[in-house]
């Protein structure tokens, strides 16, 4: 059963040039890190897909371990983990966030 | 919950610090802010910088006397650019 979660967040995480696991949804997050890093990801008008972890649906503790990181958000760009709100927070303020996601979507 | 102090000894005893600030963002004692200077984060991409400090951190994250951990790292050439 664990194997299923962690291949299904694996098939997730590759499907999607963006991928957010985070507490609640995009419109509605349930969390202030949540929340600011979904407001930076808009701000890039990239598309972006995302499971709310507080539903059962997404699979529970797998997330944490998937990626080996211990706090919700959880953000995946091109299949590669980058990493929660502060790194996202810290590359957008460095500039280096737009060309993640660009060269993401140009493949 | 967790003391500054607790939180600085740690970390310094697992890693060259040359600075470290803690900030209790609540005033909850369990939702950090740190800011950490280290010379084991040269050449380190943000991702590898984060998990060291986090790895360094995993028992009172794990028991939740750490709830929420706002890190900012930097190695001292890093730190030295921000003019700080």
């Amino acid at each position: 059963m664990a194997e299923d979660v962690i291949n299904k967040i694996d098939e997730k995480v590759k499907n999607n040039k963006v991928m957010v696991y985070m507490k609640g949804t995009p419109d509605f997050p349930q969390c202030g890190f949540s929340a600011h890093t979904v407001e930076i990801l808009k701000s890039y008008g990239f598309p972006f897909a995302s499971d709310d972890v507080l539903a059962e649906s997404a699979g529970r503790g797998g997330f944490k371990r998937y990626s080996n990181w211990p706090t919700i958000p959880q953000i995946y760009i091109d299949g590669k983990f980058v990493g929660g709100c502060d790194i996202v927070h810290e590359l957008h303020e460095r500039g280096e966030l737009e060309p993640l996601l660009k060269a993401a979507f140009a493949k | 919950m967790i003391t500054p102090e607790e939180i600085k000894q740690t970390l310094s005893q697992a890693l060259p610090v040359e600075v470290i600030e803690t900030q209790d963002l609540t005033g909850g004692g369990d939702h950090w802010q740190v800011i950490i200077v280290s010379p084991a984060f040269d050449g380190k991409g943000l991702l590898e910088q984060h998990r060291m400090v986090n790895d360094v951190l995993k028992d009172p994250l794990a028991d939740q006397r750490i709830h929420a951990l706002s890190l900012k790292t930097y190695s001292p050439a890093q730190w030295q650019k921000l003019g700080a």
